[in-house]
């Protein structure tokens, strides 16, 4: 029996038990997210990181969060009040929306009933998860604007530029899974990475595109404009305190695994097991699966701490060139080429011809992108100095001398 | 009579009063960001009673498309007028108010005219018959069969509308742009070393950390240049000498 079918036969009161069990997990998920989030950035700085309250300062996270919902809870003058109000609510309440059609097991038996852990399956549950992010956005949008100034305001605006901009690029890359799945459903996406391949081995391009997009989609480091502190002070959440600034912190985490486990189940397999180790699926009466799924999201979780770790932000003009320029003709073109191989495989093509057109494809692109190498040389050799310019440097390649005398005479008389 | 399920029943009395409140509200409350939210909120209670009736994907799309792109770029730009602003209700083109009363009648009309001919006098084949193949199935083959001849002018007419408002918006830099090298460059050329890394940042540290108090030198005279051009041009900068320390007190030590 698929998963659909088994949901579709859940009783009244187990949804009720699965939607809190979900809402449950995202909570708990969001707290030990936290704590590893900030052990494992403090690995990668050589420090020890939180570690007083409780084992390993596991309880951390609790004791911030209690500490958060004490503070004052300041509403400013020139603040919108019903809309500052809406805002968090509005940017909290869609993130956990969105976890409801991630399948995060097989067959299990909760309570007696025989069932699996999702709370709904639609035929088009990935569309559903692009509509209530979206919908999320409105909180960080409207809680910029509502605050009545100025940081807030410019980090609403570059966070809705932000968003829409990246999950074009993100649902562009969604489209070769639909047309290589042939189903929008999650639990069917699932279910025909099991019989074929991983879509992150068979659709790799689109996997890249989506892992790259999902970070800008959720406004982390090296996408984090809306709220980079060198130049927004807090962005959009400048004005918040207490409990609101908390649902904010709250919804940025569930956010982001929200998108790690959509990552995990659209390319990685979702919850079943890695190929050679499917004994382990029956293991606990099915509830094993849930184990992996678990693995695969904490592995992109972990792709998310180490890019926050490594890398630089961007430039807010950099990053919408990247993301019109680069992101979504890419996507647009591995989509014609999915389609095209798609096409060929159901009109019955020998396969040579699927190879020979493969094969013609990498050629073209290995072509593309020596030509663009080409040109991109000679734009750096012109950039080379001949000689040091008048005022001191380090030492560069190409520069014949150092000349810190202040006296005229370098490359750009 | 039309047999209506209890959930769906319940669904409905509770959604759609709100629905039509939010319609009203939409057009009397002052603010025109309250009122592209209201908007939203119609648009999103729509397309929950859409889903409830059987068309998933119509619901679905309608989120993503008109709430979360279009609706977005609206409110994108309303934004920019601040928190404070109000529509104002005097009429900038003459008899605007009758052109728009013409333009609502003619399109009520038009709606009104196009659902009649889709229902008088035939008979509905009904949800199943139409999501007999799948619901995202039914619309795919209607849409690339029957309708893919007005789908694609449709799609030709909004990349024309949208390549015009580039062209409109247009325009071009009369010299280029410096690179961020010919800019740092530019920076040590010019100004004084002191200026090189960046100009100081304001305010006095942990007496008044604010954008709009000069910060202090070393000789505790203010620094001009770490207040923004704009701050200075409004007149909102505070005197950073009420912030500074007259003697320094030696009997203080600092914690090792």
């Amino acid at each position: 029996m698929t998963n659909a079918e088994l949901i579709s036969q859940d009783l009244g009161w187990l949804i009720v038990v699965k939607a809190l069990l979900v809402f449950i997990i995202c909570v708990v998920s969001t707290l030990l997210a936290v704590w590893t989030e900030r052990r494992v950035l403090a690995k990668m700085q050589l420090r020890t990181g939180p570690n007083r309250v409780g084992p390993f300062g596991l309880i951390q996270s609790l004791a911030d969060g209690v500490k958060l919902a004490l503070k004052e809870d300041i509403i400013p003058a020139a603040a919108d009040k019903v809309v500052f109000i809406a805002a968090p609510i509005i940017a909290t309440s869609m993130c956990f929306m969105a976890f409801a059609v991630i399948p995060m097991t097989g067959k299990v038996s909760l309570f007696g009933q025989e069932t699996a852990m999702q709370l709904t399956d639609l035929s088009v549950g990935v569309l559903y998860i692009l509509a209530v992010t979206s919908i999320g956005v409105y909180g960080i949008v409207l809680a910029g604007w509502s605050s009545g100034s100025t940081y807030p305001l410019l980090g609403g605006l570059r966070a809705s530029a932000q968003v829409v901009s990246y999950e074009i690029a993100m649902g562009l890359s969604l489209v070769a899974v639909f047309i290589y799945a042939g189903s929008m459903s999650t639990s069917e996406i699932v279910a025909s990475q099991h019989v074929n391949y991983w879509n992150a081995v068979v659709l790799f391009p689109s996997f890249v595109i989506f892992v790259i997009s999902m970070v800008g989609e959720t406004n982390r480091a090296p996408f984090d404009l809306a709220e980079a502190e060198g130049e927004l002070v807090g962005g959009f959440h400048t004005e918040y305190s207490s409990l609101k600034f908390a649902l904010f912190f709250l919804a940025e985490y569930v956010n982001i695994v929200a998108v790690s486990a959509l990552a995990a189940t659209l390319f990685l397999g979702g919850y079943h097991a890695p190929p050679g180790l499917g004994f382990t699926e029956g293991w606990l009466g099915g509830w094993f699966t849930i184990v992996w799924f678990f693995l695969k999201v904490n592995l992109f979780f972990f792709i998310f701490m180490w890019l926050r770790a490594s890398l630089p932000r961007l430039r807010y003009d950099q990053f919408m060139k990247f993301g019109w320029k680069v992101l979504i003709p890419a996507s647009l073109i591995w989509i014609l080429v999915v389609a095209t191989l798609r096409i060929l495989q159901q009109e019955g093509a020998s396969r040579t011809t699927i190879i020979a057109f493969t094969f013609g494809l990498i050629l073209l692109g290995l072509a593309i992108s020596s030509l663009f190498e080409r040109s991109k040389k000679r734009s750096e050799e012109a950039l080379v100095e001949s000689s040091a310019p008048d005022f001191p440097v380090p030492s560069l390649p190409g520069v014949s001398s150092f000349n810190v005398s202040g006296k005229s005479g370098g490359a750009h008389e | 009579m039309l047999e209506i399920a209890t959930p769906e029943t319940v669904m409905f009395w509770a959604l759609a009063p709100l629905s039509v409140l939010a319609a009203l509200g939409m057009l009397v409350v002052k603010k025109a960001v309250h009122s592209a939210i209201l908007l939203a909120f119609v648009m999103v209670t729509l397309a929950i009673f859409y889903i409830a009736q059987g068309a998933i994907f119509l619901g679905v799309v309608q989120i993503v498309v008109y709430t979360g792109a279009v609706m977005m770029l609206f409110l994108f730009i309303l934004m920019l007028v601040g928190v404070d602003a109000s529509d104002s209700l005097i009429e900038t083109i003459k008899g605007l108010r009758w052109i728009a009363i013409t333009a609502a009648l003619g399109f009520g009309g038009l709606i009104i005219t196009l659902i009649a001919r889709a229902t008088l006098g035939r008979t509905p084949v009904g949800l199943e018959f139409a999501n007999s193949g799948g619901n995202v199935e039914g619309i795919a083959m209607l849409l690339f069969s029957d309708y893919v001849l007005p789908f694609e002018v449709i799609s030709a007419l909004l990349i024309t509308a949208a390549l015009g408002a580039m062209v409109l918006a247009h325009h071009q830099r009369t010299n280029r742009r410096p690179s961020q090298r010919e800019q740092a460059i530019a920076r040590f050329r010019t100004g004084s070393l002191s200026d090189a890394a960046g100009l100081p940042g304001p305010g006095v540290y942990a007496l008044h950390n604010a954008v709009d108090v000069p910060a202090l030198l070393p000789d505790g005279t203010p620094a001009p240049t770490s207040i923004s051009a704009t701050l200075k041009a409004r007149g909102d900068v505070i005197e950073s000498a009420q912030f500074q320390l007259d003697v320094v007190d030696p009997t203080v030590k600092e914690e090792k």
